[in-house]
């Protein structure tokens, strides 16, 4: 691989901020999204009908009065489904329709789960008549808590554990066991809704031969393409999942947009007329899958300066009624139970419960924020109870940075962390910020206001990059050059607000050497480039960027030897400027190489491939390198908290993250920005909350509570951290950014914690949950008064 | 008069005579005019992706452009009104708006799709106002949802788009509007499509005659209820009687020391009057919905809803405040807080409606204190609302009146509580008395939004609050208040 940074100067290549490549035409209302696409004649609207009880079995159905119901076309239930009744990503665990009509029986297994399907021909009808089936249940004991799932031994597998012992080889218990000092503590973490703002949505187009055109708001077209497939008992081949741009996913169409695009495929398969289904945002949030929450219990030993000599994790999440990804998210969020922290020695256990609740899926972050909440709240706890700034005690505990040789880089997983710059990161950050001061000035000003207190934190993030699952790790891109120069760019990444095709676009624009506007992004299609990856893991770019750029090297390779060859010099002499060529002594337009190549009978087409080196990752031993490297970043948050009624506001934030060489400043900002005030939520007021029947009461905006515009910090100073560069050979040296700064909002809870404390005059440790709702941080305020 | 719903569209008039009288303006833009910018994110008024600009003639004649939500807003409703969406603002040669180039250059877009809505709410407040500072901005924002960009460029857009020149078609086409809106008909609308009705009276008699008539069918004023109703529960009433264009009850009075609000009055117009004489009141307002629900949705609806957790009922019950009804021509004036009978049970007789809301204007040495308490700051459902009026003379309490929302199955005042600070000296033993005496008063329930323990803990702690502000100035009670304006 050649020098990164060697690229003609083309207009808005990489490293350029250039703004969304859709801006335009978002603004203007011309974007194009799933249901924005023009509707075919006949078209069919499809809805569930959902089940009522959180657990049990149906005992009777009758379907008739929906089949009755005006505009209604077709009733499907689990009878109808060609292939296999199943909608799973990983495990086939995940029964698309619980209901079969013939056999009057199904297992529900949460409420809300899809029992039926109706299509009609309106939206509305087929919604109105969705309700109209008659079922009866026999009912059974649901599990819904994780306190109620660990009693009833409820989970998918065995606990998983990942241990290691210190250079002594002591391990986790010896070596709390054996320290000055310990502790033990537990968090509560809550899930969170994705609440994208454009809902689950698809159509499916019938074609000849029974062949099916899907359109879908979806993050892996590859994966809904196999699932519907199955779904069908046809073959990959005559399934073409197409995906221009979703209005966000943030992991919550990873595999959730399946069961959406899979209803559409089935209605036009049964009844030969295109169909779509756009779930309604109530009926969104009930079935599609959250964010896991988690419990999770500490036990730390450690010495007088903070320092952990020893720790043992035990993580438990609910992961819902099915499978899904739990189990790498799960695993994730053990490879993030350290955080930026070495710890010594550690033991980590996580226990993955089954629950009668929608199955809980990717979000991103993907476990990591979950284990690095654990790991962040012991070192806070720590620092209370030694009566140390929690930064000091962080810094106590971090990796040793690159080539330091102390030996401590080893992660729990057995990694070495070889480009540890956290430190670097938060002594800039602290320093600019005027963290320690102004602590200082906090705590005075806090003595003398009764009922606003405010607080401040530091946190710092490391975040491993790349699939778990190692083999996801690959990328395929198609490029090709027309006559007239231009070119046409597709790879496997998906488009959801992310910038991931600008960036991609920049890439082959500086690897082709053309200004920006020679390059087409086109929409995601499993026809064009197959067997892709999700979109997720914060790895479009750094994937994609590579798949392309192969392409585009192949591209080059090929039009310099025919130029070499045309122009009879040496195919060193030819060098590709920016929208030209140098061909020994002559310059050539980009154009005039192209007409020429393409009458000399040369591929302007070529496929591009990409898989992650270094990685491997052995589950059965815990031991690995399951991530290509770390990003990086730290944020000071200033929070502010009102003792009488729990509310909170956030006052000031500063964030330093590295991005490596950005391949677009602007959008990585904004993906800082946008990951921030997400964390923020999550750890805030977005609170899901399930009655006692297992009934999610807060479905939609009306009770379930997104940041909204005067919730972003009211002083926000972002930077990217000019000494960023990847050690490894990424593209063009940049990092991921799509999740990392998500975990940055837990500097926001520490904050409201130390918020907190203020109004007990910092006596007692305040233990706040997340999401610190009002109600919970009064909740603390009255506990470290009662003490 | 019966007729199609006429209105203007993107500057053309249109008359529209063949859908159900439900069906929403968001649905009958996307599927039948082919306007597939104005984007459907909930469908109950809550993110703002649908948000479209609605233009109207006001009271004195002048061009009104506000807000509204097209997910909850029924067709007929636009009868005499205009509506601009997203693919209007461009100039015809293409040319973007300030607002849309703003938000293009300075990266107010990620996924883009609450994008249009946020253009359309800016668009609204570039024609009407001055550049926003931060917190006018997140007023006027409040009603938009964005799950991706963490709303900094966005803020920053709305203020930007004052510093690119002036859209001159824009600027043309608003100068036209009034004669376009003249140009509608100003008659009452007797609607009828796919076998059921909807009136729309112009005059007060001719509204109260028509529900007397039609006892079963449904009153509309805002639909910021009732059109949760049409998109989630699928509610289809076979008569559905519009209060919107009765002028008589969009007015808000004052004599004789007492504000009438018209029961068609909607929260955007109430706001200003209110806060000039109870500055919390003002505040309370400014934290009910969005922009886009509070230029709908009316104090009277808010009344007749019969909603423990309406934020307009307890600082009127607070002030004393009286509602006038009428049944055809029988008019009667009862107490506020008479009107709450239990939960989901109103004084109102079938065919009967609220007509006004009147409240003494205030006398001398009263205060009103509004304490909304929600989840989110902004645009968030009351937990816990306390407003309390109280009249203080001499350090002792002469008068007062406490009510709270969320606290029961109505708005309903704390006799107990006002028992212990009537006549006492005003301190905070007085205080912490009637701060014990709520529990005789409420049994509050737990939900989704709060606890019974929390909401009794924070409906105590608030009149505490409430006595730090009135005795200790210099004492910061509230975190700083974010948004600025109605
Ligand atoms: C996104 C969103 C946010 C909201 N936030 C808040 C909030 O923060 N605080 C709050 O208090 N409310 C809030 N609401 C609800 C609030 O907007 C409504 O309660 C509103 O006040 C109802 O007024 P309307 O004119 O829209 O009523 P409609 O929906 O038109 O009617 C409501 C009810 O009142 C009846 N009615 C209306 N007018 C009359 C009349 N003149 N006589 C007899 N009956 C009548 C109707 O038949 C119906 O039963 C919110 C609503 C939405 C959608
Ligand atoms: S679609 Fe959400 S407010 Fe209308
Ligand atoms: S840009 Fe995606 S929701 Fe706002």
């Amino acid at each position: 691989m050649d020098a990164p940074d060697h690229a003609p100067p083309v207009r808005d290549g990489v490293h350029v901020p250039r703004r969304h490549d859709s801006a335009e035409k978002h603004v203007a209302g011309r974007a194009i999204y799933a249901d924005d696409a023009p509707e075919p004649p006949g078209l069919l609207h499809g809805a569930f009908g959902l089940a009522t009880i959180a657990h049990g079995r149906i005992t009777a159905l009758d379907l008739d009065p929906v089949r009755a119901a005006p505009g209604v076309v077709a009733v499907l239930s689990a009878d109808d489904v060609p292939g296999e009744n199943d909608t799973g990503p990983v495990a086939r665990d995940e029964v698309f329709l619980a209901a079969s009509e013939a056999a009057q029986s199904g297992d529900v297994h949460f409420h809300g789960q899809p029992l039926f399907l109706v299509a009609a021909e309106s939206r509305e009808a087929a919604r109105r008549a969705a309700r109209l089936a008659q079922v009866s249940y026999a009912e059974e004991p649901a599990v819904l808590s994780i306190a109620q799932a660990m009693e009833a031994g409820s989970r998918f597998g065995t606990p998983y554990r990942m241990a290691r012992p210190d250079a002594e080889g002591r391990d986790a218990p010896q070596a709390i066991e054996g320290a000055p000092m310990r502790l033990s503590g537990r968090v509560e973490i809550g899930g969170q809704e994705h609440f994208y703002l454009e809902g689950q949505v698809a159509m499916a187009l019938p074609g000849e031969d029974g062949d099916l055109h899907i359109l879908s708001s979806n993050q892996h077209p590859s994966e809904c393409q196999l699932i519907v497939a199955h779904l069908l008992g046809l073959s990959a081949h005559a399934v073409t999942v197409e995906v221009r741009r979703m209005g966000g996913g943030f992991g919550g169409k990873e595999t959730q947009g399946n069961q959406t695009a899979a209803a559409a495929a089935l209605i036009a398969h049964c009844t030969g007329r295109p169909a779509k289904l756009r779930l309604d945002r109530d009926d969104d949030i009930v079935t599609t899958g959250k964010r896991h929450d988690f419990v999770i219990d500490w036990e730390a030993g450690f010495d007088a300066t903070g320092r952990i000599h020893g720790i043992c994790v035990t993580q438990m999440a609910r992961c819902g009624w099915s499978l899904d990804l739990s189990n790498a998210i799960c695993d994730r969020a053990m490879f993030h139970a350290d955080n930026c922290y070495y710890l010594p020695a550690v033991e980590i256990v996580s226990h993955r419960l089954r629950t009668n609740t929608v199955s809980n899926t990717a979000f991103r972050g993907f476990g990591g924020p979950q284990g690095m909440v654990g790991i962040e709240r012991a070192m806070d706890e720590i620092a209370f109870a030694l009566g140390l700034d929690p930064l000091a005690v962080r810094r106590a505990n971090f990796y040793d940075p690159p080539d330091a040789g102390g030996g401590r880089s080893t992660t729990p997983y057995h990694m070495e962390v070889e480009d540890c710059v956290i430190a670097e990161i938060v002594d800039d950050l602290a320093a600019r910020t005027g963290y320690e001061a102004r602590r200082g000035e906090i705590r005075a000003a806090n003595a003398s206001s009764p009922v606003i207190k405010r607080g401040i934190a530091l946190t710092p993030v490391k975040f491993g990059i790349s699939f778990t699952t190692s083999f996801l790790n690959q990328a395929g891109a198609l490029v090709h050059i027309y006559r007239d120069g231009s070119v046409m760019l597709n790879h496997g990444g998906t488009e959801m607000g992310q910038g991931l095709f600008i960036k991609v676009a920049q890439v082959a624009a500086s690897e082709l050497g053309l200004d920006l506007d020679r390059v087409k992004i086109t929409a995601t299609r499993t026809d064009k480039v197959p067997n892709t990856s999700a979109t997720a893991a914060s790895s479009g770019s750094d994937m994609n960027g590579m798949a392309v750029r192969d392409a585009c090297a192949k591209l080059k390779a090929r039009l310099r030897g025919f130029a070499a060859r045309h122009w009879k010099v040496a195919e060193a002499e030819v060098e590709f400027l920016a929208n030209r060529v140098r061909v020994g002594r002559k310059t050539i337009a980009w154009e005039a190489l192209i007409e020429a190549a393409y009458l000399a009978r040369v591929s302007l087409s070529a496929t591009g491939f990409y898989a992650t080196p270094k990685i491997h990752w052995d589950r059965d031993a815990a031991r690995g390198r399951p991530f290509y490297y770390f990003a990086y970043g730290a944020a000071v948050t200033e929070a502010a908290i009102d003792t009488l009624t729990g509310e909170s506001r956030i006052l000031r934030v500063d964030i330093l993250h590295d991005v490596g060489r950005s391949l677009n400043p602007a959008v990585d900002l904004g993906q800082i920005e946008g990951g921030f005030v997400q964390g923020t939520g999550w750890l805030t007021s977005e609170e899901l909350w399930w009655d006692d029947t297992g009934r999610l009461r807060t479905h939609a905006p009306s009770t379930y509570k997104i940041p909204a515009c005067s919730d972003r910090p009211r002083v926000l100073n972002m930077a990217l951290w000019e000494k960023g560069m990847n050690r490894e050979l990424t593209i063009r040296r940049s990092k991921a950014v799509g999740e990392p700064p998500l975990m940055l909002a837990i500097s926001a809870l520490h904050a409201l914690s130390d918020a907190v404390a203020a109004a007990g005059d910092y006596r007692r440790y305040p233990g706040l949950e997340a999401p610190a709702t009002p109600e919970r941080i009064l909740a603390a305020v009255e506990r470290v008064r009662d003490g | 008069m019966q007729g199609p719903v006429c209105m203007i569209l993107n500057g053309q008039r249109v008359d529209v005579a063949d859908v159900p009288p439900t069906t929403t303006l968001l649905a009958w833009l996307r599927e039948r005019r082919g306007l597939t910018g104005t984007k459907e994110g909930c469908s109950e008024g809550d993110c703002g992706a649908c948000t479209v600009g609605l233009r109207e003639l006001g009271p004195d004649g002048k061009l009104v452009t506000m807000p509204a939500c097209a997910c909850i807003l029924p067709l007929p409703m636009l009868h005499g009104r205009e509506i601009v969406t997203v693919e209007r603002l461009a100039a015809p040669d293409g040319r973007l708006h300030p607002v849309q180039q703003a938000m293009a250059e300075g990266h107010g877009s990620q996924c883009g799709f609450c994008t249009p809505g946020f253009v359309m709410s800016m668009w609204c407040a570039y024609r009407s106002e001055p550049r926003p500072s931060p917190e006018r901005a997140d007023a006027l924002l409040a009603g938009n949802l964005c799950r991706c960009t963490g709303y900094g460029p966005i803020v920053a857009a709305a203020s930007a788009a004052h510093d690119l020149p002036r859209p001159e078609w824009d600027d043309d086409d608003a100068a036209a509007a009034p004669t376009r809106l003249a140009t509608l008909p100003t008659t009452a609308l007797d609607y009828e499509a796919d076998g059921r009705r909807f009136i729309a009276p112009v005059t007060l008699d001719e509204l109260a005659d028509a529900a007397a008539r039609n006892p079963d069918a449904t009153i509309l004023s805002g639909a910021t209820d009732v059109g949760l109703w049409i998109t989630k529960r699928h509610f289809a009433p076979a008569t559905i009687i519009w209060t919107g264009r009765v002028a008589g009850l969009r007015e808000l009075k004052e004599d004789d020391g007492t504000l009438t609000i018209g029961a068609a009055v909607t929260y955007r117009e109430a706001a200003a009057r209110l806060a000039a004489h109870w500055p919390d009141f003002g505040k309370l307002v400014a934290r009910i919905a969005g922009a886009q629900i509070r230029a709908l949705g009316t104090v009277g609806g808010n009344i007749a809803n019969g909603s423990p957790i309406g934020d307009m009922p307890p600082a009127l019950i607070a002030l004393g405040a009286r509602l006038q009804l009428r049944h055809g021509d029988k008019r009667r004036e009862i107490t506020l807080d008479d009107f709450f009978l239990d939960y989901g049970r109103q004084d109102r007789a079938p065919g009967e409606i609220v007509t006004a809301v009147t409240a003494p204007l205030p006398g001398k040495g009263l205060h009103l204190g509004c304490h909304k308490v929600s989840k989110r700051f902004d645009q968030d459902i009351t937990s816990v609302l306390g407003c309390f009026a109280l009249t203080l003379e001499d350090g002792h309490v002469r008068q007062a009146r406490l009510a709270y929302g969320g606290m029961a199955g109505v708005p309903k005042r704390a006799r107990a509580a006002e028992q212990a600070l009537i006549g006492q000296p005003y301190t905070r033993e007085q205080v912490d008395a009637a701060a014990a005496a709520l529990s005789d008063d409420f049994a509050p329930l737990t939900d989704m939004r709060a606890s019974a323990r929390y909401r009794m803990q924070v409906a105590q702690n608030l009149l505490l609050r409430d006595y730090l502000e009135r005795t200790t100035p210099g004492v910061e009670t509230r975190l700083a208040p974010a948004t600025e304006g109605v």
